[in-house]
């Protein structure tokens, strides 16, 4: 069955011959390898053919493109719309519709016809300019209830009450637009509310009886920012305050990062979803008055060969969620020119209905060039995009969990990215940063404009006007233009006597200045559509009347299996690592990665691929920033640790497990120990329910723990809630991330070995750990265990490590994380096509605890040619370490011997092949 | 010895520029980044860079072809060299100056197209000068180049085997991947074009981002950098 695909591009008007002539020749078909008809009028019926277009309101960047050349080649202006079409002959209209549906059009951003689609040049609809009142005051607990429900507020029922109560007071009614400002500021998404809140947490032993009883002032309070503070490195600029985090670079630069997520949009519209979620942290960094200069992102799939059947009504199957989040991805940082280089793809069945996208920016600023303070009568700026109905509600919906129909309810959830004017606001917010043109922005995130100008406008008071404010079309409402997502907007607060610079720097950069409303100081957020009151608000109720939310916590140890399967053989031993090279968690990503350009501005120089061949996988990635390629030698590593496997066991456990391998990638790169940042992004179920809450609780127990132990504050974070598709949480999922300062860039490390080199060291200590391990889910056991704090103190190691690598006495060095040392050293092997000869000391373990234990802390190490004595001296008191092998100069094969017994013997081409043989990106079409 | 200043046109969605200038400042030259539409008289040479001009959204430099064609053209006419990377290269060969001759629009025969496998590609590759090309760059490269290419649309694809003999036979193929890295199928492993007079180039790969050894990410083959095609550039600004 041959699918034939075409391109349609209408014309609500004729462009003149001229024109249509060079569209054709030119412009819209390549004519060496395609060519182009053209129909006047409606095409004849083919019911053998489906139509897909975008629904009314969607951006069409292509559509807008060819209107502007249009012009640009003398022609009218004319509406254009573009179509996609699939051809089957013979297809009967059955076959062509779940084709339409499950394959080609995504109903959330697209309709679609077997035959034509109606033609969509419908007349502009009116302004539509009215206000409601909707009246709360005399509405009961349930009827609160039913309107936060029916209005997809999100709201519990205290907060509902407080504002009834609010507005009892003032002796009036709410407006729509004021009822969605409060929904908005005060949502999960935007305030934070669970890890604001009060919680009384119980501690249980698997049989139930209570280990600890604790009041938690704030998960926030008590466990994240306790953490930096009372690590206090002087190089942090700005933690949890501002859009991202802050750190000092060098004597003249600091870099700052943010990592968010975008679950909910990405599994209705994946391309869409991950899209925006780049585009929306690439403007967090840009809202601090930093230059974007590169991507990072993990990925959360169930795996991709789940059977059809079992995917739930209304969800996308695995492999297309996995396609359309890559291919978002790439498009917006490839398009914006920033490297995507770091991240992470963990496939688990507990993501089916609700994959998790977690996109992280970094980004680069002057010290000290982020200004924050508006003052009264500052003009309120907004730059960028135009207004339209898209992404109505993400901030309230993100906050909801996701049933079967929350795809047809959130249609207007989802937006649609365009990289190339996110990239005009970028080069417009640097230099009017650099020629001191605003007093403080913002980006515009979730809830739109009414959480930035509500945010921006905080410590002063704000007035706008909604008739000013760009729209993309008409017949918006006045509470739709406050709250629409819409993309690639930024709102600063420029000074009157700068607008007229800011408007030529506009005019340059091809992005829209538009001046929508002043600073005042009266402390209230006053909007108003013309002479119409929209919202009348004080700051104070608004951003501080929320009321807090008391929770109750529990978690309970879970039982562990007791019996455990035989240890592994002579026989099985070699099997079974090739079967977690295939484990598509472990699986090369060479695939994914080869999407993504991570080449771009020229300054990385560790990649996230490693080796002659590129064929292996690294553990940090290292940066040199453009602006200071030429001064100085400083550059960054940014490393990321997941593994949800560890959750259900410990998540105090997976915490601190996270934060070492996130901080191990970074050291194994070349970063300094004593700087670096960790940032928390925690994706979890409803937290309303104790025992998901319970979970929580003990993550951040670990996430302080282990700040304090490797003495590395947390600068950044963001959580998102109600990760549950009908009733059933998400596995408990948290990503650290961790940003190193890399103090020489000539002094870097990457993980293949080098043939004329060393000997092979393993630093740390292997212990018996397989609770929650790749290993123990392939045989199917828990496992025992999950690993632990490494012993010793982990700086200690990490910094002589460091100092090690400035020596210039390591060769090569990776990690050993998922699958344990038995996976470490594939990977290294089949990075450096070479053999590697391994001999190990069982020590009381058994065999696959050698082999497949995840233990923390622990790096293999192959020294530079005759560094031997002087790495083992580098080692400090405290540090195991052991030499454990060689790199093979007779063949490249990979053996591992216990107490001298040869238990692993495979070829490298053979564990690079079975590396090489997970999941295909691109392979679904 | 002078320093020609070479102008780096962008376009809004350009994104390699930087690294363009930076080359080029390596290379002995003047780099400025300069919008489209500005006079391009008192420059020396033209670099056209690598990104998304207008997100590509007609196909990879349509729309930006259409604005700097001309003005393009007729810098070539004066005799003054032009390099296309990457979209750059995309717009040369949009607006018929690459492979150039007579060969007008709408006859165009050679065009690059979108990659074979279908997807966007980053990365490296081995880039070697073709034989007897026109551009005279012959003894100034080393053997081979490795840089990455990154690009969804750099299949160089031809009307038909006549038009491919053609190329070959006018020394307009300027570069060609090595066997077995070409990235995106393109027909002869052709990775760039020159003009007939040799004034004009354009590849698909990104020399700009490998002129240090830092960049190098096989430190066990040094001395494949791609500075010295800028250094050949800047040369040929110099000598006009």
């Amino acid at each position: 069955m041959t699918v034939e695909r075409r391109r349609v591009y209408l014309l609500a008007d004729h462009p003149g011959d001229e024109v249509l002539e060079a569209l054709c020749s030119t412009v819209l078909a390549d004519t060496v390898v395609e060519e182009a008809t053209v129909q006047h009028g409606a095409p004849p019926h083919d019911p053998h053919r489906v139509e897909v277009g975008f629904l009314p309101g969607v951006t069409d960047t292509e559509a807008r493109e060819l209107e502007a050349v249009i012009v640009q080649l003398g022609g009218p202006p004319v509406a254009a719309a573009t179509v996609r079409v699939y051809r089957i002959e013979g297809a009967d209209e059955a076959t062509l519709a779940d084709l339409a549906r499950r394959r080609w059009a995504n109903a959330s951003i697209e309709r679609w016809a077997v035959g034509e689609l109606p033609a969509p040049f419908a007349p502009a609809p009116p302004e539509h300019a009215r206000v409601e009142t909707v009246p709360v005051t005399a509405l009961d607990d349930d009827a609160l209830a039913e309107l936060s429900r029916r209005r997809l507020l999100s709201l519990d029922r205290t907060e509902l009450r407080t504002i009834a109560s609010f507005y009892a007071a003032e002796g009036r009614e709410p407006t729509d637009a004021e009822l969605e400002t409060l929904a908005q500021t005060w949502s999960e998404h935007c305030n934070h509310k669970t890890f604001r809140a009060e919680i009384s947490f119980t501690h249980r032993e698997a049989d139930g009886s209570v280990r600890s009883v604790e009041s938690i002032d704030g998960l926030l309070r008590s466990h994240l920012r306790a953490a930096t503070d009372a690590v206090a490195k002087p190089w942090v600029r700005s933690a949890f305050v501002d859009n991202a985090g802050i750190v000092q670079l060098d004597e003249r630069w600091d870099l700052a990062i943010k990592v968010e997520t975008h679950n909910h949009p990405s599994a209705l519209e994946p391309f869409g979803g991950a899209n925006t979620g780049v585009g929306g942290v690439v403007r967090d960094v840009i809202g601090v008055s930093a230059r974007p200069i590169a991507c990072l992102d993990v990925l959360c799939f169930a795996p991709p060969d789940t059977p059809a059947e079992a995917v739930p009504e209304g969800v996308l199957a695995p492999a297309r969620v996995a396609e359309g989040v890559v291919a978002g991805i790439g498009d917006y940082g490839n398009k914006l020119g920033l490297p995507t280089v770091a991240g992470a793809v963990v496939y688990h069945p507990g993501y089916l209905g609700n994959p998790l996208v977690y996109c992280g920016a970094v980004g680069i600023l002057p010290h000290g060039a982020h200004r924050t303070g508006p003052r009264p009568g500052d003009l309120v700026v907004v730059i960028g995009g135009r207004t339209g109905r898209d992404g109505i509600h993400g901030a309230t919906f993100s906050s909801a969990e996701l049933e079967t129909d929350t795809a047809a309810v959130a249609g207007t959830a989802v937006q649609i990215g365009d990289p190339i004017t996110e990239k005009a606001t970028m080069e417009l917010v640097c230099e009017a940063r650099d020629a001191g043109l605003y007093r403080a922005l913002t980006d515009c995130g979730a809830g739109g404009l009414s959480s930035a100008v509500g945010e921006l406008g905080a410590p002063t008071g704000v007035e706008v006007d909604l008739t000013t404010v760009p729209r993309k079309y008409a017949g918006l409402a006045p509470w739709e233009v406050w709250i629409s997502e819409a993309q690639e907007r930024m709102v600063l607060a420029v000074p009157p006597e700068h607008l007229t610079a800011l408007h030529e720097l506009g005019r340059r950069w091809d992005c829209e200045v538009t001046a929508i409303g002043r600073f005042s100081e009266d402390g209230r957020l006053r909007v108003r559509h013309g002479g119409a009151p929209v919202v009348d608000l004080p700051m104070d109720f608004l951003h501080d009347g929320c009321p807090r939310r008391s929770l109750v916590a529990e978690w309970r140890e879970p039982a562990v299996a007791g019996g455990r399967v035989a240890d592994v053989t002579v026989q099985s031993a070699g099997g079974l690592l090739l079967a977690l090279l295939r484990q598509p968690t472990i699986a090369s990503k060479a695939d994914i990665i080869a999407t993504y350009d991570h080449e771009v501005r020229g300054g990385t120089v560790v990649r996230p691929w490693c080796g002659p061949e590129a064929a292996g996988p690294s553990d940090g990635v290292v940066l040199v920033p453009h602006e200071c390629w030429e001064d100085g030698e400083a550059a960054f590593a940014l490393g990321v640790g997941v593994n949800p496997r560890y959750g259900r066991l410990d998540p105090y456990r997976m915490a601190l497990a996270a934060v070492d391998e996130a901080f191990r990638n970074v050291v194994a790169a070349g970063a300094d120990p004593d700087r670096v940042s960790l940032l928390d992004n925690f994706c979890w179920g409803n937290p309303n329910l104790p025992d998901r809450l319970g979970a929580l609780v003990r993550a951040t127990q670990g996430c302080h723990d282990a700040a304090i132990a490797y003495q590395a504050p947390f600068v950044s974070g963001k959580d998102s809630l109600f990760n549950e598709f009908d009733g059933v949480p998400i596995p408990a999922t948290l990503l650290i991330t961790a940003l190193g300062v890399v103090p020489d860039r000539r002094h870097t490390a990457q993980a293949w070995p080098r043939a004329g080199a060393g000997a092979l060291f393993l630093v740390g200590e292997t212990r018996a750990e397989l609770g929650g391990s790749m290993y123990a889910e392939l045989v199917g056991e828990d496992g025992g265990s999950v690993p632990g704090p490494p012993a010793g103190d982990p700086l200690v190691t990490y910094r002589a490590l460091h100092r090690a690598i400035g020596a210039g006495l390591v060769a090569g060095v990776h990690d050993c994380s998922e699958g344990g040392l038995a996976v470490a050293l594939a990977e290294f092997a089949l990075a450096g096509s070479l053999g590697l000869d391994v001999s190990l000391a069982s020590d009381g373990l058994r065999r696959d605890e050698l082999l497949f234990s995840e233990s923390n802390g622990r790096f293999v190490v192959q020294v530079a040619a005759g560094a031997e004595e002087a790495f083992a001296a580098a080692m400090p008191d405290g540090t195991a370490w052991r030499r454990i092998g060689t790199v093979s100069a007779a063949d490249a094969v990979l053996r591992i011997a216990v107490d001298g017994e040869t238990v692993v013997e495979e070829g490298v081409d053979v564990l690079r092949s079975a590396f090489e043989g997970g999941p295909r990106i691109g392979a679904y079409a | 010895m002078s320093s020609p200043s070479i102008a780096v046109v962008i376009a809004p969605g350009s994104n390699r520029e930087g690294e363009a200038a930076r080359a080029v400042r390596l290379a002995g030259g003047q780099a400025e980044i300069v919008p489209i539409g500005t006079p391009l008289d008192r420059f020396a040479g033209v670099i056209l860079p690598g990104g998304f001009s207008y997100g590509d959204a007609l196909g990879g430099g349509m729309r930006w072809a259409l604005q700097v064609g001309e003005a393009v053209a007729a810098f070539a006419d004066s005799g003054r060299p032009v390099l296309g990377i990457c979209n750059g290269f995309q717009v040369l060969v949009r607006a018929g100056l690459l492979p150039g001759s007579s060969d007008g629009a709408g006859s165009r025969s050679v065009t690059l197209t979108g990659n074979a496998h279908g997807r966007f590609a980053c990365r490296w590759v081995s880039l070697a000068g073709a034989a007897g090309h026109a551009a005279g760059l012959d003894g100034l490269l080393p053997p081979v180049i490795a840089c990455p290419v990154a690009h969804g649309e750099g299949r160089l694809a031809v009307r038909d085997a006549e038009a491919l003999d053609a190329l070959a036979a006018g020394g307009r193929v300027l570069f060609r991947y090595v066997e077995g890295t070409n990235p995106n199928g393109s027909v002869g492993d052709i990775a760039g074009l020159c003009d007939e007079r040799g004034l004009v180039w354009g590849l698909m790969p990104h020399p700009e981002d490998h002129v240090s050894d830092l960049q190098n990410p096989f430190p066990d083959r040094p001395g494949r950098s791609g500075l010295a095609l800028f250094e050949a550039f800047v040369n040929r600004a110099r000598s006009i």
